[in-house]
């Protein structure tokens, strides 16, 4: 047992450094570390300066030009990310139907799409929650009807991430309503500028706009661009939200979050003193850092199963509950760690270029905000209660 | 990266595991537990001859030359059987105290026989009023001849009564909780002046309460340089940290086990137990601490013997906190599930229970250790 990185571990993570000092724009890792709004341009560019290195398909084999990495090196690859302050990379594309497109797609939807992935020319979106499939995911009720060469597409999607950034959206659809609710439904790719599809903007309680609605009012969707058998769309779902969860905990960014937590701690001042060095807030900061050292152990420990050979299943689940449980509370106490000025908030100050004098602490602007968004981390991805359903029922055979 | 086994860790946790599994039953230990030693001379003959008293020592002085993870092992499968022998007493403190700072002639001495299971060993440290102070010693020892005499009370030594050695904690000189002006020494517990009050625990364990008038002991009594033993006190009681968090770890499981077998056959309103959703998440949240803890006496396993002191104190005061907490929801909720079942001293999983609230009693709670984390906390920039 050694906890160490190798010496060729060190060496990579020395490399991932060096290109994130290299190649990483100043401006846009400034712009996340101080919670402003990236603009679609600038995600698209930094995810190609990725793909340039070879280092944008973290999951994919090599042969479809992918990094062929294990779990350890990206592991490493997504924690120096987090540190430098780069975007994360979008996951609609390459880490969800990237993966399901290699796994049960033809040799044509193949060579269409994954180069077109790589090279950032498709905005991938999910069109898989409706407003009355969330949690129950398999009662969606988004109809897919065969006529001659194509589907004809009824329904609506919701809280779909980015859509309003998407031409391309993998969305899960009924193609027999007489069947067992899993058994009737299909995995079809469709293309947003198709006629009948309306992206309608959803504004989420921190005033932002991050997820949509969309609906789809007739629309025709050919049928080559069915992934996998008709009606059995599940398995392609159900592959795409256990595939290579490893990087579920969220690890990194937790530690960047706990890091910047202490330097806004340090700089908020309570009785003339640090807030910091109060002993109750103190032991808040210190509750959530062991946590989180327990959590980066147990995550390392499904990260080396996974590295040799092990599957991550039902364990990432408890990755994704205990990860969004500690980020959470970081970007809580980091919100009461600002006192009063919590509470005033100018949205524009988060756009680039924004000239306005800040109100109160240059830091505090966007962090109450950031506190209500991080409430969807533990709702997203399958909600932490279906997550404790899928480890009651896989683990312990409930 | 590497969490893997070496052959020979794997056929040490397997030794120890046979050994607890088939010999070592709930009744065995309740028989022991209740018996007027309070453990089994039988047993303990039985590590020396497997080596395990052996474990964390050096090759020099004929012990197994094991590290933490070595430690871990034997701790986890000891915590599946609530093992009650005074091995934390004997081989960790007590020995580890001997190796790091007796002399040649001392350590040949006291730790062959302490290997060879012949001698048992007891650390009297902890005073009434010290709490989990570990540089709190308000005993004195002042020179009286060539040697020392000894003044003060000693505060639930473990395994007190039972020793055949006791290793005493004095202050030689400084204020009540200087770390300088703290000494060491071997003293009898027949010797003149000793007074031992010994006392069961909640949890089936034995202490101590122990009183030393004017106790005089020779030069060689002393073990290293009188007032010089606080590094090797922390240390010690570094190793001990992670001996109990492991041990922890062995009792969380066999409790987890437990409460999952019960939710699956327990059957009330027609239906098992384990089909309701409050108790399906309530067990996974037993579960992940159970995992968080593993996680926790691997990483201190990991840091135990490092010579970086404040790396180590933080990550073991991680660890003792993680696993204090996680310990006492295990056993709460681990009664709980077992409703009126696990209220009952007949029934084994509740012994589990009450020796993982009690080992949060033990070398410093979650208070105690959340404090002390919070101050080795890093609060700058963290060295990358």
């Amino acid at each position: 047992m050694d906890l160490n990185y190798t010496a060729e571990e060190q060496a990579f993570r020395e490399e991932v450094r060096q290109f994130l000092r290299e190649k990483l724009p100043p401006e846009i890792a400034a712009k996340v570390k101080a919670h402003k709004r990236l603009t679609k341009e600038e995600i698209v560019r930094w995810q190609k300066i990725l793909n340039e290195r070879g280092w944008f398909a973290l999951h994919w084999p090599k042969e479809y030009g992918g990094t062929g990495w294990g779990p350890i090196k990206r592991h490493i690859f997504e924690e120096e990310m987090a540190a430098a302050g780069a975007p994360g990379i979008v996951p609609f594309g390459v880490s969800m139907v990237g993966p399901v497109i290699i796994k049960f797609g033809t040799e044509e939807q193949k060579k269409k799409y994954l180069p077109r992935i790589l090279n950032q020319e498709d905005w991938w979106c999910q069109g898989y929650s409706e407003p009355g499939a969330g949690s129950d995911l398999a009662s969606l009720k988004t109809r897919a009807v065969r006529e001659g060469d194509y589907y004809i597409v009824n329904g609506q999607k919701t809280w779909t991430t980015l859509g309003q950034h998407a031409n391309m959206m993998f969305c899960l659809v009924r193609t027999n309503p007489d069947a067992k609710p899993q058994e009737g439904i299909s995995f079809l790719l469709i293309d947003m500028k198709t006629p009948g599809i309306t992206v309608r903007p959803i504004i989420t309680l921190d005033g932002e706009h991050e997820v949509n609605e969309v609906f789809l009012d007739n629309v025709k969707v050919p049928v080559e661009n069915l992934v996998g058998e008709e009606n059995k769309g599940w398995t392609c779902a159900k592959y795409l939200l256990t595939y290579e969860r490893t990087g579920i905990a969220g690890v990194g960014m937790a530690k960047e979050g706990l890091r910047r937590l202490k330097e806004i701690a340090s700089k908020q001042l309570k009785n003339g003193r640090p807030l910091i060095e109060d002993p109750g807030f103190r032991a808040r900061i210190a509750a959530v850092e062991m946590e989180l050292m327990a959590l980066e152990v147990t995550n390392l420990r499904m990260v080396a199963a996974a590295q040799n050979g092990g599957v991550p299943g039902a364990e990432s689940s408890m990755l994704k509950v205990r990860g969004t449980e500690i980020r959470q509370e970081i970007t809580n106490l980091t919100r009461q760690a600002l006192g009063p000025y919590a509470l005033p908030y100018v949205p524009e100050a988060r756009d680039a270029g924004y000239q306005g004098e800040p109100i109160g602490p240059e830091y505090a602007n966007p962090l109450a905000a950031e506190y209500f968004n991080r409430r969807k981390i533990s709702i997203y991805g399958g909600s932490n209660e279906i997550q404790k359903n899928i480890i009651s029922k896989m683990i312990l055979g409930l | 990266m590497d969490f893997s086994l070496t052959d020979e860790q794997r056929m040490l946790q397997d030794t120890v595991a046979r050994l607890v599994r088939e010999q070592y039953d709930f009744e065995t230990r309740q028989k022991l537990a209740k018996s007027e030693l309070g453990f089994s001379r039988d047993f303990w003959r039985q590590y020396a001859e497997m080596g395990l008293l052996g474990v964390p020592f050096s090759e020099a002085v004929g012990g197994f030359g094991g590290g933490g993870v070595e430690l871990m092992l034997v701790m986890q499968e000891f915590g599946k059987g609530l093992v009650v022998e005074p091995y934390l007493a004997t081989v960790v403190l007590g020995g580890g105290l001997v190796e790091a700072l007796g002399s040649d002639a001392q350590k040949e001495d006291i730790l062959g026989r302490v290997i060879a299971g012949e001698l048992l060993l007891a650390f009297a440290h902890g005073e009434p009023d010290s709490r989990y102070s570990l540089s709190q010693v308000a005993t004195k020892a002042e020179r009286s001849g060539d040697g020392w005499k000894l003044t003060g009370q000693k505060a639930v030594v473990l395994n007190g009564a039972e020793a055949d050695l006791l290793i005493v904690s004095a202050r030689v000189s400084g204020n009540l909780t200087d770390t300088d002006g703290i000494g060491l020494f071997l003293v009898d517990p027949k010797a003149a002046g000793v007074k031992i009050r010994g006392c069961g625990t909640i949890d089936g364990l034995r202490v101590a309460e122990i009183s030393l008038d004017g106790v005089q002991v020779g030069a060689d009594a002393a073990l290293g340089e009188p007032g010089k033993a606080y590094a090797a006190i922390e240390r010690v009681t570094g190793r001990g940290i992670l001996a109990l968090c492991s041990e922890a770890v062995g009792a969380m499981e066999v409790v987890c086990n437990m409460t999952l077998e019960y939710l699956k056959t327990r059957k009330q309103f027609g239906q098992p137990i384990g089909k309701f959703q409050a108790l399906q998440h309530r067990m996974v949240d037993m579960f992940m601490e159970l995992e968080q803890a593993r996680s926790m006496a691997i990483l201190a396993a990991s840091v135990v013997d490092s010579d970086d002191v404040a790396e180590r104190e933080r990550t073991l005061s991680a660890a003792k906190y993680i696993i204090g907490k996680g310990g006492r929801f295990v056993a709460e909720q681990g009664i709980q599930l077992h409703g009126g079942i696990g209220m009952t001293w007949e029934y084994a999983m509740p012994h589990f229970a009450k020796r993982l609230v009690m080992i949060d009693h033990q070398l410093g709670d979650v208070d105690f250790h959340l404090d002390r984390f919070s101050a080795l906390m890093e609060t700058a920039e963290a060295a990358a």
